[in-house]
């Protein structure tokens, strides 16, 4: 119906366009430059420039959901950690008796069981937000004081019930065979799991922008995100939108804990709790409500994070809250401000 | 006589601790359009929000065609045929036009046939069918919200001071607007703009404090410049 509006509107006057706002894009072109002059050996900087796409892809899978939440129904949840957690354990539990497939030295064999793990993480977590919204989120809707308590609470219960399963010790996560060791071109070495993460990264990516921008429900999606209220007055429930959305969320996330777990090849309940400082950040830098600012928040917090480590080991922490800080007096409703009633 | 499309009897709405509306009664017959006059902070915009379900009545009843809708959720009283121009327009300034205005359409895809009709008197709609909302100008944001309302047949819409902030020009194109959209459907229009509910309203409510001062024929208002300075000049004290 568009294309045929489309071919209606003849009209020759000027159509204002959106300011594509392009300053952002900038900043992590600028800040791998900047490493690049600081680091001096090309190697080593790629080898960190990749890392840190890996890792902020990562966190971006395990993040958009949760800036998706928020900027819906202003809901903060700290209890998003809890399902990087379990899709971590899940994946554990299903990989275990798949010890010889991962282990097998066909790419075909560890991706079988690795989508396998994948899958079972992303579906079990995405329950497990459903009921999690029910039970936690549900009765202390617009009230923030409540909601970082019981949150908090809830994750807190999550951590304990995993470690009451699962036994508190650390756990293994082993890397399939394929994907162990680097791919070699010349003096540059490509991690094989880091670029598998990059790719699954912009996947989830790509198919979000295209569920927010092509489907009906991703435009109700960001209107909701603008004026829920205005949303519901054209006559959407935007309660279902939500519950939706939170179990959506919470399946990357549990997705994001697979990888996670995978990229550490260690973990232990905590995990989630590990990652969600840096989500936070992430997600207040890229403009809550943001999917695009928060993919490229992501970006800049673990080249941050990866370059600082290298460069400066002890401000290593403390540098993505420098970059938050110096990020919001720039723009203080993050890079990317939702336009809100 | 025909029950009346809407009526609101003794309705009383609290925001937070505030009693804002203090038993509001008053009807919009089907066909045509109603009025709702009143001076700044009367509780026209709270009236309106309640009939949407926006803020829910502490008291009273509201029917719409036959139904009690007081205690019904937004989107239900939506469903049942009320579309609503809020004051602050509420365009989707992230999306186009044409989103906007798809949204607006629940049952599928807009009629080409209606959005032809909508683009004989809002032609701004189709020149910018696919520029993002938050680049239109203030009257065309209103355009658009309007067109959201109409872009399918809807049994009443309440619309909240169209031509607040408008030039001269643009209202007149809007009292076009209007003068068609009543053909079809029933408009209750609440305005400051005395000139320009004269000319549209059949018939005409005014608030005052939370209360209807007045209701009755808009054209024995526009013809009695003695009551309109009493209701509306110097409403403040119309009542004390
Ligand atoms: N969200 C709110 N919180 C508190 N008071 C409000 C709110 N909205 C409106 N009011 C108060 O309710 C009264 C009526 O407001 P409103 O319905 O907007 O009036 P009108 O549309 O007639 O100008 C005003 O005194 C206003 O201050
Ligand atoms: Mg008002």
């Amino acid at each position: 119906m568009t294309d045929q509006a489309a071919t209606r509107t003849g009209a020759a006057d000027a159509i204002p366009q959106a300011r594509l706002d392009l300053i952002p894009l900038a900043l992590p072109v600028a800040l791998a430059g900047l490493a690049f002059l600081l680091i001096g050996t090309p190697t080593t900087w790629l080898t960190l420039t990749l890392a840190a796409l890996a890792m902020g892809m990562m966190i971006f899978v395990i993040a958009s959901g949760l800036t998706l939440v928020f900027g819906l129904m202003d809901v903060i949840n700290f209890g998003h950690g809890a399902f990087i957690a379990v899709g971590a354990y899940l994946a554990m539990t299903v990989l275990g008796p798949l010890a010889p497939l991962v282990q097998a030295d066909s790419l075909m064999l560890n991706l079988a069981a690795l989508a396998l793990a994948a899958l079972v993480a992303t579906f079990g977590a995405g329950a497990l937000g459903l009921a999690f919204e029910r039970v936690v989120i549900r009765p202390v809707y617009g009230q923030h004081l409540k909601q970082i308590l019981i949150t908090m609470g809830g994750l807190i219960i999550a951590e304990q019930l995993l470690h009451a399963i699962f036994g508190g010790d650390q756990k293994a996560m082993a890397l399939p065979t394929a994907f162990r060791g680097a791919i070699v071109v010349g003096d540059l070495a490509f991690e094989k799991f880091r670029l598998l993460a990059v790719a699954i990264g912009l996947v989830v990516f790509l198919a979000m922008q295209l569920t927010l921008n092509r489907t009906r429900i991703g435009l109700l999606i960001r209107a909701g995100v603008e004026n829920s209220e205005m949303v519901e007055a054209l006559g959407y429930r935007i309660r279902r939108l939500f519950v939706g959305v939170f179990a959506a969320g919470s399946a990357l996330a549990g997705l994001g804990g697979v990888l996670w777990a995978l990229y550490r090849e260690t973990f232990t309940a905590a995990i989630g709790s590990e990652v969600m400082v840096l989500v936070f950040i992430v997600i207040i830098i890229g403009g809550l409500g943001s999917v695009g600012g928060c993919f490229l928040g992501a970006i800049l917090v673990a080249m941050m994070a990866n370059y600082t480590a290298f460069l400066a080991p002890k401000v290593a922490l403390a540098s993505s809250i420098l970059l938050m800080v110096a990020i919001l007096m720039w723009r203080p409703q993050g890079l990317y401000p939702v336009a809100k009633r | 006589m025909a029950e009346p499309l809407l009526s609101l009897e003794g309705v009383h709405t609290h925001i937070g601790q505030y009693h804002i509306l203090q038993g509001v009664s008053f009807a919009v017959p089907e066909g045509g359009m109603t009025v709702l006059l009143g001076r700044n902070g009367a509780g026209k915009t709270t009236a309106l929000r309640t009939i949407m379900g926006l803020w829910k009545p502490s008291a009273g009843v509201l029917r719409f065609a036959g139904a009690a809708i007081g205690g019904m959720a937004t989107p239900e009283i939506a469903r049942a045929g009320i579309a609503y121009v809020p004051e602050s327009m509420a365009v989707f300034s992230d999306l186009t036009v044409a989103e906007n205005i798809t949204l607006a359409a629940r049952s599928g895809p807009p009629d080409p046939a209606r959005l032809d009709w909508i683009f004989s008197f809002f032609p701004a709609m189709k020149r910018f069918w696919h520029a993002p909302a938050g680049v239109l100008s203030g009257g065309q944001k209103q355009m658009l919200a309007i067109s959201r309302a109409i872009v399918e047949k809807r049994r009443l819409i309440l619309v909240d001071e169209p031509t607040k902030g408008l030039a001269p020009a643009i209202i007149e194109g809007m009292i076009g607007a209007f003068r068609e959209l009543k053909r079809e459907t029933t408009i209750l229009l609440v305005e400051q703009n005395f000139r320009f509910a004269a000319s549209l309203g059949d018939n005409v409510a005014v608030m005052d404090d939370g209360r209807i001062v007045h209701a009755g024929a808009m054209a024995a208002l526009a013809a009695d410049e003695a009551m309109q300075t009493r209701l509306l000049g110097l409403s403040l004290d119309s009542h004390q």
